[in-house]
Formats: C-alpha cells, sequence, structure tokens
C-alpha cells in the first residue's frame, strides 16, 4: 500500500497549525505525534524499499503529479527513488529526535548557570506553539525539497527551509547580535538561492520552450529535453554556488562561525544534520544528471573545492576552542569528502557520497545534544577549556560519546568507515592526486575527535564543572540515535542496496568508468546479515 | 470649412471611467455639506463605492476589448482592453484600499474632507485614460490627469512641513518630466505625421533609426522614467513618498507605478516595437542602473517610508525588465508583477499607517520593534510584505521575479536576470532588518492602543493575498497572459 506523499510532507505543519488552536499539551502531542508518523512512514517505506521497481523512464516510485501553476509549466510533483529516500528517513529521525530534545530540555535538573556565555539556551521556550509552527514547518520544508521532482518546486523548497530558522534564531537564538548573525546567514544562502532561481528560468525556457509539450520545470521533461552545452557552464556555476553555500563549502563557509553561534542548539542539530545534506543530495539529483558537460568541464575545480574544504575544515576544527564550532568545521570537513564523492562522477563516489550523507546526519546530531548535556554540566559554558574530566561522574554519556566521536572519525567498523571508503575508491579511479590529498583528511578526523572528546571528558577538571550522570531525559533523544548509528554499523549494505539503481542513473551519463572493483553495493541482498 | 464629424462614443463601455470622473465633482460638492455625516460618512462611502463599481464594470468587460471614443478613420482615443483594464482593477482596488486607509487620517480632514476623496478619484481616472490610451494626445491628458491631482494631494498636510515641501518638490520635478514627455511625444508625431500607436508603428516599422524617432524616444522615456521613479530620474521619490500622506504614499507607489507602467507597455510593445533593438539595450541598461540605485539606496533607512520609496524604485528596474524584452512573456511577467506588487506594498503601508497611529514614533522602524509579541495580526502582514518584496518562495514576490527572470532569458537578456536576482540578495538587507526588528525579543516594545479595526482587517486580507497568489498564481498568470496578449506583440 502507498501513502501519497503528499500526507506525510505537509502532516507536521498541518499537525502544528491545527494544535495551536488546542490547549498546549494537545498541540505538543499532535506535533510529535505526527513527527512520529512520519517517521514510522519513512522507515516502513525504506525496510521494504525495493530500487528496481521504479518507473522505467526516471525509476521513480510513488509518484504524485499534478500541474501546479499551468501557464508557467511547473508541476507538483514529488517521487521517491534511492537517492532520497534514506535521506527521507534521517529527517525524520533528527526531527523527532530534535523535537524530544528541544521539549525536554528545560525539564533537567539544569546547573546553575553562572557567568557562561550561554545562559539561553538551558531554558524552554517561551512562546511554545510558536516554536511548535515554525519547527514543524521547517520538516515539511526539508521533506519537500528532498521529495520534490520539479525543479521550481524543489527551489522552492529550498528557500522555505530556511525561513523557519531565521524565526527561530531571532525569538530563541543566542547573544545579543543574533540578528546580524542570522541575517549574514541568510544573505549567503539567499545569493547562492536566487542565483539557481536565475538558472532555472534559464534551464527550462532554454531546454523546454520549444518542445512539443511547452515548457515544462519536471526534472524528468529537462533531463530528456537536455541543456544546451553552451549555457550548461553559467547554469552549473549558478548551482554550484548554491549548494556550496549551504553546505557550506570552502571558500563559501563565512556565515557558518557566525550562524551557529547563533542559533539554538536543537534547531541547530537540525540545520547541520539535515540541511546540508539537502545540497549535497541536489548535486546528485539535479546537476549531474542535467549538465553532464559542464560537470565534466568544471570536475577539477569541484574537486580542488572539495579537498581545500576538507583540509581547511579539519585544521579549523582542530584549532578552534568552541564546542560547537568544532563540529561546525568538522561538518565543512566532512561536506568536502561528500563533494569529493560527487565529483568523482562514478557510481563509487556517488554511493559513497549518499552513505556519508546519511552517516554525517547521524552523527552530527548527537553531537549537538552531547555538546548541550556537556555544557550544562561545565556551568554553562561551550568552551573546551572549560570542560575536562566529566567522564569520571558520567561513564554512560562517557561511553555514548565515544562511540559518536569513533563514528565521527570514520573508524573502521562503522558505516562512516564504508562511506569514506567509497568515496576515496571512486576518486582514486579518476584522480590520484586529489585522492591522495583527501586521505589525510581522514587521519585529521581522528585528531579533532578525539581531542574533543579528551578535552571534554578526560583531562583536569574544569572549574566550573559539576559533573553528573545521563538523566533520562537527556538519555530519551540521544540513545535512539546512537542505536541507529551501530545498528547502520553492522549493516551499511542495507542502504547502499537500496540507493544502487539510483545513483546509476544519476551518474549514467559520464561513460564507462573503471572496472568496478567489488564493493558492498555489489553484494547479493542475501548476504545482508 | 472642415467638415468635423462627431466620433462615435460607447457610453456603457466607457462606464468606469465616466463613473470616476464623475463621483470626483459629486464627493466635492457632498463634502460642501457641513454636518458630520456627510464629511465623515457620505464623501469616504460615495468615493469607495465609486472605485469598487468602476473596478466591477470594467472587469465585467474582460474580453470585449471595446474601443472608445472612436474618430472616423482611427483606431479609437482610448481602448478597454485586457491590458486596460487589469491596470483599472489594479487602479480601483489599490484607491478603495486608499479610502479605508485615510478614514481616520488627518489629511482628509485638512482638506475638507471633500477636496482630497475628489482629487483622489480625479487621479485614478487619469490612470485609467493613461493605460487605455491609444495615442499620443490621450497618453499625455492621462499623465497630466495623473499627476496635477496628486502634486496637490501631496500638499494637503499643511500643518507638516514635510508635506508642503514634498507636494512642491513634486510639482517641480514632475512638470519637468511632463514637459520632457510631451517634447518626446511632439518628436513622435514630427517623425511619423501621426499620432494613433498604430500609425506610428506603421512608420517606425519602414525606418527604425530615423535620428527624429531616436530623439523622440529618448525623451518619452526620460519622461515616463521620471513618473515611474526610474534612475537617474528617481531622486525625488525618497522626499516626496516620507513628505506626502501616508495614505497618499502608498496611493502613488502603488497606483501610479502600475499606470505608468500601462504607458510603458504601450507605447514600447506596440508604437515603438519595430525599434526594440534600439531602445531595448537603452532601457536594460537604465533597468540595472534602477535596481542597483534603488537597492543600495534603501539600505540603512530608518524611515519606513523612505525604505520602501528606495525598494519601490528598485521594484521599478524589476519592471522594467517586462517591457524591455519586447515580449508577451514580458508584458505578463510586468503585468503579474504589478499586482503582486501591490498586495505587497499596501500591506506594508496599512501596517505602518496603524503604528503611526498606535505609537507617536511616526514611520521610524522604531514603530514595529517587538511587533510579533505586540500585535501579532500587525506582524505577519508586514512580515510577509517584507520576504515577498525581498523574493522568497510561497509569496507572490517569488512567483513574480521568477516570471520576469524567465522573461528576460527567453528575450535574451539572461544578464539582466542575474542583476534582478543580485538587486534582491542587497534587497534582503534591509528587509530583513524589519523581519528582524519585528521579530526579536526586546523589553520595552512600545504597544500602543490599537487604532482601529480597519487597518489591521485590511493587513491581514492582504498579506493572505500575498501568500494565496504565492502558492496559487495560476488563476492570476492567466490573466495576466490574456492581457499580455492583448498587446498584439509576439
Amino acid at each position: 500500500m502507498n501513502i501519497p506523499l503528499s500526507i506525510p510532507l505537509w502532516l507536521p505543519l498541518a499537525a502544528a497549525i491545527v494544535g495551536a488552536f488546542l490547549p498546549k499539551l494537545l498541540q505538543r502531542g499532535l506535533v510529535l505525534g505526527a513527527m512520529g508518523g512520519v517517521f514510522g512512514w519513512a522507515i516502513g517505506t525504506l525496510v521494504g524499499f525495493d530500487g528496481s521497481k521504479g518507473s522505467k523512464t526516471d525509476g521513480l516510485q510513488n509518484v504524485t503529479d499534478t500541474i501546479w501553476v499551468e501557464p508557467l509549466g511547473v508541476h507538483y510533483k514529488l517521487g521517491l527513488d534511492g537517492l532520497n529516500i534514506a535521506l527521507i528517513a534521517l529527517t525524520a529521525l533528527v526531527f523527532l529526535a530534535c523535537l524530544v530534545w528541544a521539549l525536554m530540555r528545560g525539564d533537567a535538573k539544569a546547573g546553575p548557570v553562572s557567568g557562561g556565555h550561554v545562559a539561553t539556551s538551558d531554558t524552554r521556550w517561551p512562546h511554545e506553539r510558536r516554536f511548535l509552527i515554525l519547527f514543524a514547518a521547517a520538516q515539511t520544508a526539508v521533506l519537500g525539497a528532498f521529495m520534490a521532482q520539479d525543479l521550481l518546486l524543489f527551489i522552492g523548497f529550498f528557500d522555505l527551509m530556511l525561513l523557519p530558522f531565521l524565526f527561530l534564531t531571532l525569538s530563541w537564538g543566542e547573544g545579543p547580535n543574533r540578528a546580524g548573525a542570522i541575517t549574514k546567514l541568510f544573505i549567503y544562502t539567499l545569493v547562492g538561492s536566487l542565483l539557481m532561481l536565475a538558472a532555472a528560468a534559464a534551464t527550462a525556457v532554454l531546454a523546454t520552450s520549444g518542445t512539443a509539450g511547452g515548457i515544462s520545470f519536471a526534472f524528468s521533461d529537462l533531463q530528456a529535453a537536455g541543456v544546451p552545452s553552451g549555457s550548461q557552464n553559467w547554469i552549473f556555476l549558478c548551482f554550484a554556488a548554491a549548494f556550496l553555500i549551504k553546505m557550506p563549502g570552502f571558500p563559501f563557509h563565512g556565515w557558518m562561525p557566525d550562524g551557529y553561534g547563533a542559533m539554538p542548539l536543537p534547531v541547530l542539530a537540525v540545520f547541520s544534520a539535515v540541511l546540508s545534506k539537502v545540497a549535497a543530495y541536489a548535486f546528485l539529483r539535479i546537476v549531474l544528471p542535467l549538465y553532464p558537460d559542464a560537470s565534466m568541464h568544471f570536475q577539477d575545480l569541484m574537486l580542488a573545492l572539495a579537498v581545500c574544504s576538507i583540509l581547511y575544515g579539519s585544521v579549523m576544527a582542530f584549532t578552534v576552542t568552541s564546542a560547537r564550532l568544532v563540529l561546525g568545521y568538522s561538518s565543512v570537513a566532512q561536506l568536502g569528502f561528500i563533494t569529493l564523492g560527487v565529483f568523482a562522477l562514478n557510481d563509487d563516489g556517488a554511493q559513497g557520497a549518499l552513505l556519508q550523507s546519511v552517516n554525517h546526519g547521524l552523527v552530527v546530531a548527537p553531537a549537538f545534544m552531547i555538546v548541550a548535556y556537556l555544557a550544562r554540566r561545565a556551568g554553562g559554558s561551550e568552551d573546551v577549556r572549560d570542560m575536562g574530566g566529566i567522564a569520571f561522574r558520567a561513564p554512560v554519556l562517557a561511553t555514548l560519546f565515544l562511540i559518536v566521536a569513533l563514528a565521527t572519525l570514520a573508524m573502521p567498523g562503522f558505516s562512516n568507515f564504508i562511506g569514506e571508503f567509497l568515496i576515496l575508491l571512486g576518486v582514486f579511479q579518476d584522480n590520484l592526486v586529489f585522492a591522495l590529498i583527501a586521505s589525510i583528511g581522514v587521519a585529521l578526523a581522528a585528531v579533532y575527535a578525539l581531542r574533543l572528546f579528551i578535552r571534554a571528558m578526560h583531562n583536569r577538571e574544569g572549574a566550573a564543572v559539576d559533573s553528573s550522570e545521563l538523566t533520562v531525559s537527556e538519555a530519551a533523544p540521544l540513545v535512539p540515535v546512537i542505536v541507529v548509528i551501530l545498528a547502520l554499523a553492522f549493516v551499511p549494505q542495507f542502504l547502499l542496496h537500496r540507493s544502487s539503481q539510483a545513483v546509476e542513473r544519476s551518474v549514467v551519463s559520464y561513460g564507462p568508468v573503471v572496472a568496478p572493483a567489488p564493493t558492498p553495493a555489489a553484494l547479493p541482498e542475501g548476504q545482508t546479515p | 470649412m472642415i467638415a468635423v464629424t462627431k466620433p462615435a462614443i460607447d457610453w456603457v463601455a466607457a462606464l468606469p471611467l465616466l463613473i470616476l470622473i464623475g463621483a470626483s465633482p459629486l464627493v466635492l460638492l457632498v463634502g460642501l455639506f457641513k454636518s458630520r455625516a456627510a464629511r465623515h460618512g457620505a464623501v469616504p462611502l460615495l468615493s469607495a463605492a465609486a472605485f469598487l463599481v468602476a473596478g466591477i464594470l470594467g472587469a465585467a468587460q474582460w474580453g470585449d476589448n471595446t474601443a472608445l471614443f472612436v474618430a472616423a478613420g482611427s483606431q479609437g482615443a482610448l481602448v478597454f482592453d485586457e491590458l486596460a483594464i487589469a491596470i483599472l482593477g489594479i487602479v480601483c482596488l489599490t484607491g478603495f484600499v486608499t479610502v479605508i486607509l485615510s478614514l481616520r487620517s488627518r489629511a482628509p480632514e485638512e482638506a475638507e474632507h471633500g477636496e482630497y476623496y475628489a482629487l483622489l478619484l480625479a487621479a485614478a481616472a487619469g490612470m485609467v485614460v493613461l493605460a487605455a490610451a491609444q495615442n499620443l494626445i490621450t497618453l499625455f491628458v492621462g499623465l497630466e490627469l495623473l499627476s496635477i491631482p496628486l502634486y496637490v494631494l501631496c500638499a494637503v498636510e499643511l500643518q507638516r512641513r514635510g508635506s508642503l515641501e514634498a507636494g512642491l518638490k513634486y510639482l517641480i520635478v514632475g512638470s519637468l518630466g511632463s514637459a520632457t514627455f510631451l517634447f518626446g511625444l511632439a518628436l513622435l508625431y514630427g517623425f511619423s505625421g501621426d499620432t494613433d500607436l498604430r500609425g506610428i508603428a506603421k512608420a517606425v516599422g519602414g525606418d527604425p533609426t530615423d535620428s527624429l524617432l531616436l530623439a523622440g524616444i529618448a525623451l518619452s522615456v526620460v519622461g515616463l522614467a521620471f513618473k515611474a521613479s526610474v534612475a537617474p530620474f528617481h531622486q525625488w521619490t525618497p522626499d516626496v513618498y516620507e513628505g506626502a500622506p501616508t495614505p497618499i504614499t502608498a496611493f502613488m507607489a502603488v497606483a501610479t507605478k502600475a499606470a505608468t507602467f500601462g504607458a510603458f507597455l504601450r507605447l514600447f510593445d506596440v508604437g515603438l516595437i519595430d525599434a526594440q533593438q534600439t531602445w531595448g539595450p537603452m532601457l536594460a541598461a537604465l533597468a540595472v542602473i534602477t535596481i542597483v540605485v534603488g537597492n543600495v539606496g534603501a539600505l540603512g533607512q530608518d524611515s519606513l517610508k523612505r525604505m520602501l520609496a528606495w525598494s519601490s524604485i528598485a521594484q521599478a528596474g524589476y519592471l522594467l525588465t517586462g517591457v524591455l524584452v519586447g515580449s508577451a512573456f514580458g508584458a505578463e511577467a510586468t503585468l503579474f508583477y504589478l499586482v503582486g506588487y501591490a498586495a505587497m506594498n499596501l500591506a506594508a503601508f496599512s501596517v505602518i499607517i496603524a503604528r503611526e497611529r498606535e505609537t507617536d514614533l511616526g514611520d521610524s522602524i522604531d514603530a514595529v520593534t517587538g511587533l510579533g509579541s505586540a500585535r501579532p495580526a500587525l506582524a505577519w502582514p508586514l512580515t510577509l510584505a517584507m520576504l515577498g518584496l525581498a523574493g522568497m518562495p510561497a509569496t507572490v514576490g517569488f512567483i513574480g521575479k521568477f516570471v520576469l527572470i524567465g522573461a528576460a532569458v527567453d528575450g535574451g537578456y539572461t544578464w539582466l536576470g542575474i542583476a534582478i536576482v543580485l538587486g534582491s540578495v542587497i534587497s534582503l538587507g534591509y528587509y530583513l532588518r524589519v523581519v528582524a526588528a519585528i521579530w526579536m525579543p526586546v523589553k520595552d516594545a512600545p504597544a500602543g492602543d490599537s487604532a482601529g479595526i480597519e487597518t489591521t482587517v485590511l493587513a491581514v486580507v492582504l498579506g493572505a493575498v500575498i501568500v494565496v497568489l504565492g502558492i496559487l498564481p495560476g488563476w492570476a498568470l492567466g490573466l495576466a497572459q490574456d492581457a499580455g496578449r492583448a498587446l498584439g506583440v509576439l
């Protein structure tokens, strides 16, 4: 039985809006129920997903397609395939966990906040109704961006998903300068998105305006018609700018330190775990299939930028002292790896990029939770120099943190290792130099992840540290995500099997690659434990 | 002796125009009654009714394409085609909104009520004439009929120095614009020997590079650019917008711009279309300058009226894009953007007017700080208006920008599409500042008592329009498409 995609897409927002007219507790319940429902649906669909069952032309399943703006040829077209299904499940999981976290965080026995620079981050949410609506709207927008199969619809959701974060930061963010910080983030991102809007208009007009079906923005129509290769270059650059800014990738990360510093942590966790993945996903969904000539043309540039992101992000991550910025810069590095995989322009790289997108989302969300828990035990400060010695009284927290840290540094055995391995394998087939330089990033990741862990958990006890064990309300959002990380560590093929056909489809125009090595993707389904 | 034949006049079809013109002296006379009921009740009521009835009668003629005042051998002085009716609709709705916004305003008090509304109706009639004009004479008559009442309306708040100054400034600069425009029209007539737009089109087709023609085009561009506040002819805009009574500012910002762009479309995309190779690049240069000047000027403005004035300059640059590509797609984009622009600006002005009455901070950005918690019913419309003007999705501004960019690419002006985009990026700097002021929690936000339900209702309705047209633009785009095709260009 297929549930129309519009239902899980709009359910969170609808629940929050309906709930706004009901008593407070009921609204909470409704939103939690809706996000839980979406999560249940996503997991169910992911488990039962068979990538080979899609339509013959574009590989999509469970398609909703109605014409939306007729004079412009814009479709309201949603669909699932191997590219987006895992990311949709990731989105559902992260939003649910972060909502639980956000609602719980005021309940925990908070240490006295004295002189720390983040006094606001550990209180309840004033105006909770508005918070729930905005948070749910964010989920709907992100899901929409993943499900959209029409260029304009995608851009609409892509821009729209930023808006809730604007309001969330303005109303509940941290620091007096948050308006400036979030404005900077917004302008940075919209430079990209608006350029993308112009590029999208050009794509549709140039590709389909003369065709029999009239102008159309559906991906399938655009791909069938093809964009004239003379125009592909500037269009490609506009899209690449949009997605690199969103990730963020070097050198477009200028908004990141300010923006990360201004957002409330549960919101930031969602932002970092999910929104950046939309950009990585969009490379595979839009850029590679629609602009093959330009992707080949700019491959080296993109690989170079990706390598810069990896090195720069890693180096910054082990020099900054704010724990959330360590995670911020580590994301820059991780997304560098993902970009690298995408622009290997072959199956292995793209598979790795997709797997690594899910992995990074799964580790960064609990990492931000742990930062909040650490700050609570370190007198409200997120500076690693104020932490230290927390593990002594909180062994369970320390263990969970260690799992997250090891996953982040791609310890063999974790699915992150498989992801980075596939990415590097893909790049090795294509360009040895970039692959070798990027390999350094793997080592650097170990440095910053372990540094964060050691500085916070061991070392001399910080001055204001008052450590205590993980409480039940703290564990409630954290443990389920870590269970998923561990589960995926055992069966990474679970995701690779489901995405392989779709990934092949998106890199199909890049010619035969070197004989494919036996990767986990090639294992038959029967070998899944 | 020359035999003069009377032109054929379709009185019924002309009703929308006649109602506006007729209501003007009527409310002037009713305003002479001393009783409060007549001045505060009957006068605004009659004016609002005139706007509504004219708008509805106009809409009923959609698709009829009636030529009015047809002299023998001519195309008619005016024509109510889809383009004219679309502009008529925008003007009448804006007029209706302006009447409501003026209800508790000081400006009508000082102008003895009757005069204020009479001038408003006359200006609206001028706009309709301008948008429906089929020859140079009616084009100029329309322009003057809309301008002269507005000069007075800007200056009616005699107690305020800014108001009189605004009126005077607008008068001087506006007259210069009108004179230039008239000179340009004279040259066009001299070149073609015809005042009819289609006659001119025929002459232009024969010789599109004649020097007389080029001089005429240049001068008439200047004239219209003054009215539409296209840079570098925009300098009056911030001062006049700030000084004029706020309801009048709203009316000028929306209706004048709509009518002027109607005239732009008529003159350039019908009369001079064959010389598009010549004036296209020129207008494109003006559009880019306008986009940059408007958006940069708006940065750092603390007065919301001035900020919207600069933003309206920038929007004029976007709108010009739809004109200069010289295609039906471009005309459609311009018209659709005008509709969205009307909704967004009127929503913003409704909130500004409400806050002017509720606080004593005037139109300063301080008047809207903390509005999100104090007055959500005003905060949301203003937020939507700002985000819409910036071009965020799910608002009409997004679709509007998108069709404009599409038209630019379609017409071979891709770089202009990029310029629109970069302009929008700059514009975030000032639009987001307002949004941040509204939603940042503050300790001592100026609350003020609610000043009348009508501004709030208007703001909420217009806010809803911004979103509805942003999500379901199909119907309005279809109408704009019809109107774009009415011009008869490809």
